[in-house]
């Protein structure tokens, strides 16, 4: 345990540090910030075009929709903004430089993980939050304690779920020494899918992504429960109170993997 | 000319040498494909045929576009930006041939590799899974194989002139993130261009994006005919034209002006 609370201090001033760095370059950051947040906002133009043509998908209409996305949105980008940068990593594995890692007897995920910090996603991070917001105040949310908890939990979990993504495929990457395409199809992807309602999706890809990489546990499902809607696939109800536990084994099952892709690091040759 | 079609091929045996990459592309834009396809199936179910696309015109051009990512190579293309950064463009600039030509003879032998690798078999697989909307005259095919080429060259053209921006600014990653997001939707690439409001489609059906991907896929589809097709076409040709050219200027004004940095 102290173990872990020394992590968390050591990652704390790791990432301070390199906020301070960024900050000190104001306008820039500034300007990529605002740059990112009108770039992402096209993003939900998309969304928005297609629901010109229909009152709703699926049974969701635009505000419903759009918590999904909020929620998936705030998690993916609060995710790449911490662990965007694991994508590269696979570069220092290839060419030795995660020795230098192994030498500091400091968690090898923490001086990963501090190594970087695209503070300039912080607009990506805002876009999402907007459409939350829109999406709060459109949609008729019968508000409950209940549903007021479990908002900000959806969210928090879905933000490891995808840290935890991230982590999963830098690990892999200690194999394919490569850029790992397959991980956007659950980073980058699994946020385009959890967007929309699993119900538009056919069986494998549900299963793909309520099961395998467990992304509909952390919208989907508890969207239905904010919503107070029916689930046309008939999962069992308590799935939609399950994104803590489901995101709790999802991560521990990462930092294992990641502990098991460190051992098989050999370095290179020369 | 030798030294052009050997580069053409450089680029060819270049990136067939990732195998794994390649494989593992092609899964993500297999996958990606279906979740596309179920999104814009589910949206045809509320609303009918929206703006001309029905189911399989639909599923066509959800497919055709998985396999013009990697053929047009849409998103990630920093190469010529990161050699201005680090300096050796100057390199590249000492050669004795056409440094713009140089780069497009490559980025054509790049294109034939991810056509054939990454561009036919998303189209095939989701032809299986999928009625997919084939053109039967010859004509459409031949029009398609000229527009195809055509996107090719505006979409190079285009990224030579973003990446040559990398002379000005010090960090490439903004312009980069910027003209990422531009061409997922404006091009068509996100969802058909028709889909917008009709002001916004003609606006961006007359920008340079459209020309790589919605162009080819209204050929294919068939969704023009008579002088709307040519028009379609000679647009495309237009922005090759002024694209390449705009980037000859953009690079002659880089040449003269801006100290490469890294020296």
């Amino acid at each position: 345990m102290t173990n872990l609370s020394n992590d968390v201090v050591l990652y704390r001033r790791l990432v301070g540090a390199r906020i301070r760095s960024q900050w000190q370059y104001r306008a820039s950051f500034v300007l990529d910030a605002v740059g990112s947040f009108c770039m992402t906002a096209i993003d939900f133009v998309v969304v928005w075009a297609l629901f010109r043509h229909f009152p709703a998908l699926d049974g969701w209409t635009l505000p419903e929709v759009a918590l999904l996305y909020g929620i998936s949105g705030i998690g993916i980008a609060v995710a790449d903004l911490g662990c965007g940068h694991l994508e590269e990593l696979y570069l220092d594995i290839r060419s030795g430089k995660f020795d230098v890692v192994l030498l500091r007897p400091v968690s090898t995920l923490v001086q990963v993980l501090a190594a970087d910090l695209a503070l300039r996603r912080v607009g990506r991070v805002l876009q999402a939050t907007a459409v939350l917001v829109y999406a709060l105040a459109a949609a008729d949310v019968a508000w409950t304690p209940a549903r007021l908890a479990l908002l900000p939990v959806g969210v928090v979990c879905a933000a490891l779920l995808y840290a935890a993504t991230f982590v999963l495929w830098a690990g892999i990457s200690f194999w394919t020494l490569g850029a790992n395409e397959v991980g956007n199809a659950f980073t980058y992807g699994g946020n385009t899918m959890t967007s929309y309602p699993l119900s538009v999706f056919g069986a494998w890809l549900r299963r793909l992504y309520a099961f395998v990489v467990p992304l509909a546990f952390v919208t989907y499902f508890p969207g239905l429960y904010l919503l107070g809607k029916d689930d046309p696939l008939g999962y069992p109800r308590w799935f939609q109170f399950a994104a803590p536990v489901v995101t709790t084994a999802y991560v521990a099952v990462a930092l294992a993997f990641w502990r098991f892709a460190v051992r098989h690091y050999r370095s290179t040759g020369s | 000319m030798a030294a052009y079609v050997a580069l053409v091929r450089a680029g060819w045996r270049r990136w067939s040498a990732y195998r794994a990459a390649t494989l593992s592309g092609l899964a993500t834009n297999v996958v990606f494909g279906f979740l596309r396809v179920a999104v814009l199936l589910a949206a045809l179910d509320a609303a009918g045929p929206i703006a001309g696309y029905d189911r399989s015109t639909a599923i066509t051009y959800a497919w055709l576009g998985q396999g013009l990512i990697m053929t047009l190579a849409i998103w990630r293309w920093v190469e010529l930006a990161t050699r201005i950064h680090s300096g050796d463009v100057v390199t590249d600039l000492s050669r004795p041939v056409d440094l713009q030509g140089a780069y497009l003879a490559e980025d054509l032998g790049r294109a034939g590799y991810q056509l054939v690798t990454r561009g036919v078999p998303p189209f095939l697989i989701g032809a299986v899974a999928y009625d997919v909307r084939v053109p039967g005259g010859a004509a459409t095919w031949l029009l398609f194989t000229v527009s195809l080429s055509l996107a090719i060259v505006v979409s190079f053209a285009m990224r030579f002139v973003v990446n040559l921006g990398a002379f000005w600014v010090l960090d490439f990653r903004g312009l980069h993130g910027a003209s990422t997001v531009l061409v997922t939707v404006a091009s068509g690439f996100a969802v058909p261009l028709a889909f917008f409001p009709g002001w916004l489609e003609t606006l961006l059906y007359a920008l340079p994006w459209a020309a790589m991907v919605q162009a080819p896929i209204d050929v294919f589809l068939e969704r023009h005919t008579g002088a709307g097709l040519a028009g379609v076409v000679a647009l495309q040709a237009l922005w090759s034209v002024a694209l390449l050219g705009a980037g000859r200027l953009l690079l002659h004004a880089a040449t003269r002006r801006v100290v490469v940095q890294g020296g």
